[in-house]
């Protein structure tokens, strides 16, 4: 095996050494048990303290949300006044300029959000003060957002009934000093030991050997690059994010942001086994979730590394895999691999151009994003999954011919109804998205806008409406990713990405999160030889169908218009 | 609500200063201790910097080693890509162009020994290596004119060679400035 594919699979191995220990231990964390971590108690309750908060007080689901939407809708109102005013405020030191409000407005979306799509590029978009005090800052609290909802969902099948979930400022806070901080920690030592920048020094000049004169940017960037990971936001210090020397040095770095961006989505699935006491039902989702990175991460792998039939044309070697938009020390393997985990976990960091890779490269890599739970995002990943298995619990229970029941209590229409609404959210955010920028690009191409909508795409043709479908779809997914030729910093696709990620975020947060309150009420329903086992092998098939036909159903035509059909036209 | 709006004010206050102040300033404040103070670390010759050694720089001299091709020439205030797609005409006539001054630039070289990421954009634009065909395909242009031994030449680049992550993981490659720095010394 050459060293490229030892180089993917050593990471994957890793990833999983360190994840489901994690798991177990996040698992404990959340329910209250003795961990080795009990030495940060202090620091809690002085948060606690400082906060107003009691964490003795116990939320229902209703009141979990609120606590949630409320702290939301704050950073959004916070964050959205410092990027208008970053260029009045201190810590600018490369005088860059206040933004405007519809691409604020994009930006504070996206990062509340855990998007961290990027209309901006982080050399000249933003301000030091905005890169700490405002993104940096959200992508802690919205990975902690996502967890701590993922835990209100853990509370709510732990006992056989209940509507006593916890308190949400006690998983909030603890995702934080239990989990995202002590990790970051480590991991921006790391970063910055082989190379990252973390100072605060701004822009620096030199003259290069050739003389030319040569502006460097700079910037603390070890700390964000280590939570963007981390917290599966993706937002990068600079502008062409993980592909950036500065931002990941090496093949070793790489390994290394690559197992931290997967190991908190496995770790979550893992602990919701234990915290629920039900192992083997963890165990089921993990294979199915780690089946569908397979069968995504294979055939990415093989149109890689089989390079651009194009050049070949020309008489250009292709052993070397597609290099388009890669950088020679990853290689086409590991940047592969990378697309393959950015785009199935939310993250959005990219160490290549996915604009640039392969058009069945870019065929998977959209179908990661619609599925959006194999892993998933931090805590919304599993979110998502759970919706997934409320539909397949429905259908089996239907093709059977018994009330649909899932861990002891019934799923009945008010469950379904929710379940439904949220799987058809998806495909009409990304369809109806893409279809109106599809139409003002054909139709009105001279308006008036930062960007002409004529001059949006960076590519005739078939890639070009990919460009502004995989745009659509990562707003959806809040993965962050682009096919960054796209002309996206203008009026339009500012505001229309802004909703589809508002939406696209708090949607599939409430509804799961309600489903699950109004199951964990219900009376309890022991165990009995009629009873849908969810833990089974049939089950987890059953599943793997559901979320097969579902996105199938939903994006296979316009799949068929963008990536599909530029690699039939490549053929030729 | 009213309760849930104030701690949600207090405890934004609270991580604010836990998360954008202690954390970021203690990372930055122990990586001072790291190879060029946290600041990235810096390539002089006879005292002055000429160059970050994780950075890409342009060279297009015949003496020298050359990069890949940039989409932003190796502009280190605004990496970028050029997201070109696989199949864009534009992009294909480019690359035909690169293979054109290739081959008019490095005499004895065929169309067959050009490897891939010679003749395409980098991601970031600031990709500091090429990969050791790369580097070969131009042995014959920069002996021929420091009016050096070949051999000489082919030494250098085993030296900069980077091989694999422990030998095991990932490809090797040839970091250009390094390779170049050496060349000037000797």
């Amino acid at each position: 095996m050459n060293t490229e594919l030892t180089g993917i699979v050593a990471t994957f191995l890793l990833t999983l050494v360190i994840a489901i220990p994690l798991g177990k231990y996040l698992a404990k964390v959340f329910a209250g048990e003795k961990v080795w971590t009990d030495f940060l108690k202090p620091l809690e309750t002085g948060i606690y303290k400082l906060s107003g908060i009691n964490i003795k007080e116990q939320m229902n689901w209703k009141q979990q949300l609120k606590a949630l939407l409320t702290i939301n809708i704050l950073w959004l109102f916070y964050g959205f006044f410092v990027l208008i005013f970053q260029d009045k405020l201190p810590f600018n030191p490369d005088g860059n300029p206040g933004m405007t409000p519809d691409l604020a407005f994009n930006t504070i979306i996206s990062f509340v959000a855990n998007c961290n799509l990027q209309h901006y590029s982080g050399e000249s978009g933003v301000s030091y003060l905005t890169q700490q005090y405002v993104l940096m800052f959200l992508q802690f609290v919205s990975a902690a957002t996502g967890i701590a909802a993922a835990v209100v969902l853990f509370k709510a099948f732990r006992d056989k009934t209940t509507t006593q979930l916890g308190n949400f400022w006690e998983f909030f806070v603890k995702a934080i000093t239990r989990l995202l901080l002590p990790l970051s920690f480590v991991m921006a030592l790391i970063l910055t030991f082989n190379g990252t920048p973390a100072s605060y020094e701004g822009k620096d000049q030199f003259i290069s050997m050739q003389g030319d004169t040569v502006h460097v940017s700079r910037g603390p960037a070890a700390q964000m690059i280590a939570i963007k990971h981390l917290g599966t936001n993706g937002g990068g210090y600079f502008g062409v994010n993980s592909a950036h020397p500065f931002e990941n040095p090496s093949y070793f770095t790489n390994m290394v942001e690559l197992i931290a961006q997967v190991i908190i989505p496995i770790a979550m699935v893992i602990a919701f086994g234990y915290f629920i006491r039900r192992k083997k039902l963890a165990w089921t989702i993990f294979g199915v979730m780690t089946i569908g990175l397979f069968m995504l991460l294979i055939p990415m792998l093989s149109s890689e590394l089989g390079g651009n039939p194009a050049l070949a044309k020309m008489g250009i070697s292709q052993s070397t895999g597609a290099m388009e938009g890669k950088e020679v020390r990853f290689g086409p393997a590991a940047s592969a691999y990378w697309s393959t985990v950015t785009t199935i976990i939310s993250t959005g960091s990219v160490n290549s151009m996915h604009d640039s890779t392969m058009p069945m490269s870019g065929t998977w890599q959209l179908l990661g994003m619609m599925i959006n739970s194999f892993y998933g995002g931090c805590g919304v990943g599993l979110l998502n999954y759970f919706i997934y298995l409320i539909v397949a619990v429905f259908i089996s229970g239907l093709m059977v011919g018994r009330t649909p029941e899932f861990l002891g209590h019934k799923v009945e229409a008010r469950e379904i109804k929710i379940a439904a609404i949220i799987t058809l959210l998806s495909p009409f955010l990304i369809l109806a998205g893409t279809a109106i920028a599809s139409y003002i690009f054909t139709s009105h191409g001279d308006a008036a806008w930062a960007v002409q909508p004529k001059n949006w795409l960076n590519n005739p043709g078939f890639h070009g409406f990919s460009e502004m479908l995989y745009e659509m779809t990562s707003s959806n997914a809040n993965n962050g990713s682009g096919f960054e030729g796209l002309g996206d910093n203008n009026m339009f696709w500012n505001l229309s990405t802004g909703i589809v990620i508002f939406l696209g975020r708090f949607l599939p947060i409430i509804g799961p999160v309600a489903i699950a309150g109004l199951l964990g009420a219900k009376k309890f329903i022991p165990e009995s030889a009629g009873t849908l086992k969810t833990d089974t092998k049939t089950f987890a098939l059953m599943t793997f169908a559901v979320i097969i036909v579902l996105n199938a159903l939903s994006y296979f035509p316009a799949l068929a218009l963008g990536p599909l059909a530029e690699y039939f036209t490549m053929l030729k | 609500m009213k309760k849930y709006i104030i701690q949600s004010i207090r405890l934004t206050l609270v991580l604010l200063v836990l998360l954008c102040v202690v954390y970021p300033i203690t990372v930055a404040f122990i990586g001072k201790m790291s190879k060029g103070n946290g600041g990235g670390e810096k390539i002089t010759k006879n005292g002055k910097t000429v160059g970050y050694a994780l950075l890409g720089q342009s060279f297009t001299k015949p003496e020298y080693f050359w990069g890949r091709p940039s989409a932003v020439a190796y502009n280190a205030a605004g990496s970028g890509g050029s997201n070109k797609g696989p199949s864009n005409p534009d992009y294909l006539k480019e690359v035909q162009s690169r293979i054109d001054t290739l081959l008019k630039y490095n005499p004895g070289i065929k169309k067959s020994d050009i490897p891939a990421d010679m003749v395409t954009a980098s991601g970031s634009g600031l990709d500091p290596n090429i990969s050791e065909q790369g580097a070969r395909i131009q042995i014959q242009r920069v002996a021929k004119a420091r009016n050096i031994d070949e051999k000489k030449v082919k030494e250098l680049i085993a030296m900069n060679t980077l091989k694999p992550f422990m030998s095991l993981f990932g490809p090797s490659s040839v970091n250009v400035l390094k390779l170049n720095l050496a060349l000037d010394e000797l």
